[in-house]
């Protein structure tokens, strides 16, 4: 089928629509990465079997899709027209999960969603606190989709915002379109969308030729969300790339792809061959005249490949290495020509504001930052997964009403967004609004969206020393004050968590972050101080403990704790001492044992096997 | 959706058959940006870069040594030694850091005697840490030949790989 006018988009739209409505149910399984780590596939292979066995293939549309967002609670599976979310779902019981829900219109108890506070069960999933709060623009789209299949994604409406760029609007207009709905860059800087497209279109190139980018690097070590939007919604990257490429004048693009995420990749190229073959990408657009087309690039595992013009070096097949800015990318980039590179999540926001409206989309969020933010929420936190927020939502609304809290009835300690560019935010700033500068203002930053939570059992320097060592490992080695300085601050960190700081050391850090900050070619090392200089900021007492007190209060740091075993609680049962791989801990059997603390070498594989839980790390 | 897990076991081709080297160099003939993508698919075909690959394909497509070392070592993808029998990753991304996957990483590099990055000498096991895996729910997570384990302790860890170690068998519990 070629798409060769906006009508005949229309018209296909409407017909893939009509053939779903034939449909009175729907089943959707969860099929991103953290769910296949829970067995989904084997759920969904037992909803295929159950709605065959079951006669209903002409009666339930059933789906594996990409995430759900709930990563926490997986297997998923929802039901519509129901509404019926269920959670953990085993696979040998989906059978009579189809029975129930479809055939005899109930619900299955038992895997209805518990409120944790309330205790009570949760009949539909829009109820379920962890998506109360959410306002999901982008991963709302995921359950729907199933991403291999580009049907699915046209009965939504899709790549209609093309068609109505191409055939409706001037490239001036939707540049000014961006523009109005203030539409900021999601990989990390903040930088308004808009500026940087029209930037590149006013580049003069050579030759005429222009490139875009999309940076689905995703370095950061603890986040996931760009993976999940491209597996699970890769079209909306490929119409956003495609508005963007009208509006800058640009005629071939990249994805630039992690190497570790090989099920994003499959739907990428699935998803581009689909939409060659349609004519919605490639020569001659929907008719429309324009030309377009994207290719792949797969990264090789370096974190400062995210930074652009090292991305832009790896594209080139060199190694990533960043270079001096100016001439900015959308001067000279790829190939030495004018070149806009955005993040995944930016691009499929744009489709979104062409659909809506700018001035609707504008509508969402702060003065500043505008529509929705997608976290990796993580970390001691009682439900992970990806949430999806309006701007200017607080902190403490994201961790307690959507996260559910910190487990284990623990201490909220800090949170720390940015990735290891950002940084470790206080319990007395959980009411700051979630945008661009309120972040920045207390040293931290919004980052492409990792959001760890850390509870009273994470040591603070041991934080920052994880931090630096990723960045000293990344650190590509081009200038002295990266390479070197953050080599310096590692050594000093390992020493004060070692306990053998010196009260020097806090100073010696300061100076150094100050020095790195200043005199590093790229953001990598600019802004690798950060997660020193915010636990320094606000929980030096912790430094301290480590330095004067030769302790780590968290119980983390080997060498500053002890681990001890409660005489009062311990029965004897000797299950330690077994796993003990040292030798450690005795007692007689049936009475209360200890830890020799010469021979112990603080590795906590005792604590979990303990039953009573009576041993410490103090 | 098809499944993300990558099978390990999966037979690569002996590094003394040279025929997916001619392919893949002939297939990226004249496109001088084209070395990444030759590294990711000889890594696919071999498992590996061989010593003996990488000099042919400094050869055959004209290319100085030490310019393939250069980017092949700038890398972390790229793996410079074939891997062992079972392919044991930690993830050591923020998340599974602060739930301690220090430990687990502790924990392997004492049972099983070599450290991150390194493979046994009777090449049985080889030790990788990486960054987020992306089931951030079960950290700490460990992935064994394209197997998670979630929620991993110190004591399960050194449970996991004594079971491996004795029956060379197929790994523990979920749980
Ligand atoms: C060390 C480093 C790593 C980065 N990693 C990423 C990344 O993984 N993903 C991303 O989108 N941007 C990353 N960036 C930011 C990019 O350089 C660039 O600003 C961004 O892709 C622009 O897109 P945006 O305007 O849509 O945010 C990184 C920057 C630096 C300095
Ligand atoms: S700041 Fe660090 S990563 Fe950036 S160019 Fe310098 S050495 Fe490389
Ligand atoms: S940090 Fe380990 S799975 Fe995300």
């Amino acid at each position: 089928m070629k798409i060769d006018s906006p009508a005949a988009l229309e018209r296909y739209c409407e017909e893939v629509k009509a053939r779903k409505a034939r449909y009175p149910y729907r089943v959707s399984v969860c099929g991103g990465t953290g769910c296949q780590a829970f067995n989904c596939l084997e759920v969904y292979r037992a909803l295929e079997e159950s709605v065959e066995k079951n006669g209903l293939h002409d009666q339930v549309e059933i789906k594996l899709t990409g995430c759900h967002g709930f990563c926490e609670m997986g297997p998923l599976m929802y039901f519509q027209p129901q509404g019926h979310f269920y959670t953990k779902v085993d696979a040998a019981d989906v059978d009579e999960i189809v029975k129930v829900t479809i055939l005899e219109g109930g619900e299955v108890e038992k895997y209805l969603y518990k409120d944790p506070v309330s205790g009570e069960k949760v009949h539909v999933r829009e109820e379920v606190p962890f998506y109360r709060k959410q306002v999901r623009l982008l991963m709302g789209l995921n359950h729907l989709i199933r991403p291999q299949v580009i049907d699915d994604y046209i009965a939504l409406d899709g790549y209609k915002a093309l068609a109505k760029v191409l055939f409706e609007m001037t490239p001036e207009q939707v540049i000014e379109a961006v523009e109005k709905a203030g539409l900021r860059g999601r990989g990390g800087a903040g930088f308004p969308t808009a500026r940087k497209w029209r930037i590149c279109r006013d580049a003069p190139s050579p030759d005429g030729v222009k490139y875009l980018i999309c940076n689905a690097d995703e370095g950061d070590p603890g986040a996931y969300m760009d993976r999940s939007l491209l597996e699970g919604n890769p079209h909306a990257v490929i119409e956003g790339m495609t508005i963007g490429a009208y509006a800058i004048g640009a005629c071939e693009g990249y994805v630039y792809v992690r190497h570790e995420y090989p099920l994003a990749l499959r739907n990428l190229l699935v998803a581009l061959d689909q939409a060659r073959e349609m004519n919605l990408l490639g020569k001659n657009i929907m008719g429309s005249g324009f030309d377009f087309d994207i290719k792949v690039a797969v990264g090789g595992g370096a974190f400062v490949c995210g930074e652009e013009t090292a991305l832009i070096a790896s594209i080139e097949g060199k190694r990533g290495m960043p270079r001096p800015r100016p001439p900015y990318p959308a001067v000279k980039g790829l190939w030495d020509r004018p070149t806009n590179i955005n993040n995944v999540e930016t691009w499929e926001n744009v489709p979104l504001i062409i659909r809506m409206g700018p001035e609707k989309f504008a509508e969402i969020g702060t003065e500043n930052s505008k529509g929705t933010k997608i976290f990796s929420l993580v970390g001691n936190i009682n439900n992970t997964g990806l949430v999806e927020v309006p701007m200017g939502i607080t902190l403490r609304e994201i961790i307690y009403d959507i996260g559910g809290g910190i487990p284990g009835g623990k201490a909220f300690k800090a949170v720390q967004t940015g990735g290891p560019s950002g940084g470790c935010i206080p319990a007395e700033h959980l009411d700051i609004q979630v945008d661009f500068e309120s972040l920045q203002s207390i040293g931290s930053m919004m980052g492409s969206g990792g959001m760890i939570v850390m509870d009273e059992n994470t040591c603070m320097v041991d934080i920052a020393k994880y931090f630096m060592k990723f960045l000293c490992e990344e650190s590509c080695g081009k200038c002295v004050p990266c390479r070197v300085g953050t080599k310096r601050m590692l050594e000093i960190l390992t020493k004060i968590c070692d306990g053998e700081g010196t009260p020097e050391d806090l100073e010696a850090l300061e100076v150094l972050a100050a020095d790195i900050k200043a005199a590093s070619l790229c953001a990598l090392g600019g802004t690798a101080p950060n997660p020193v200089l915010t636990t320094l900021r606000y929980f030096r007492h912790e430094y301290e403990d480590h330095i004067y007190r030769k302790k780590c209060p968290a119980g983390v740091c080997p060498a500053l704790i002890d681990i001890v075993i409660d005489q009062e609680k311990c029965n004897g049962c000797g299950a330690c001492a077994k796993v003990c791989p040292v030798g450690a801990i005795s007692g007689e059997k049936k009475s209360p044992h200890s830890v020799d603390p010469e021979t112990c070498i603080r590795c906590k594989v005792c604590l979990d096997r303990c039953p009573k839980e009576a041993i410490y790390a103090v | 959706m098809e499944a993300v897990n990558c099978s390990c076991q999966q037979r690569f081709t002996p590094v003394d058959d040279l025929r997916p080297l001619e392919e893949i160099v002939e297939k990226y003939r004249g496109d001088r940006s084209a070395l990444i993508s030759i590294f990711h698919e000889l890594h696919e075909a071999y498992g590996y870069l061989d010593e003996g690959i990488m000099e042919e394909l400094a050869k055959r497509a004209g290319y100085q040594l030490s310019q393939l070392y250069g980017l092949a070592t700038f890398y972390t993808q790229f793996r410079l030694e074939p891997v062992g029998e079972h392919l044991i990753k930690i993830c050591h991304g923020t998340a599974c850091h602060v739930r301690n996957a220090q430990g687990l990483i502790d924990e392997a590099q004492r049972t099983l005697g070599i450290s991150p990055g390194q493979t046994s000498p009777d090449r049985k096991f080889t030790l990788e840490t990486v960054n987020c895996v992306g089931t951030c729910a079960l950290a700490p997570v460990v992935v064994v030949d394209g197997k998670y384990h979630g929620r991993m302790t110190p004591s399960k860890m050194q449970k996991l790989l004594k079971q491996y170690m004795e029956k060379g068998g197929t790994g523990g519990d979920e749980d």
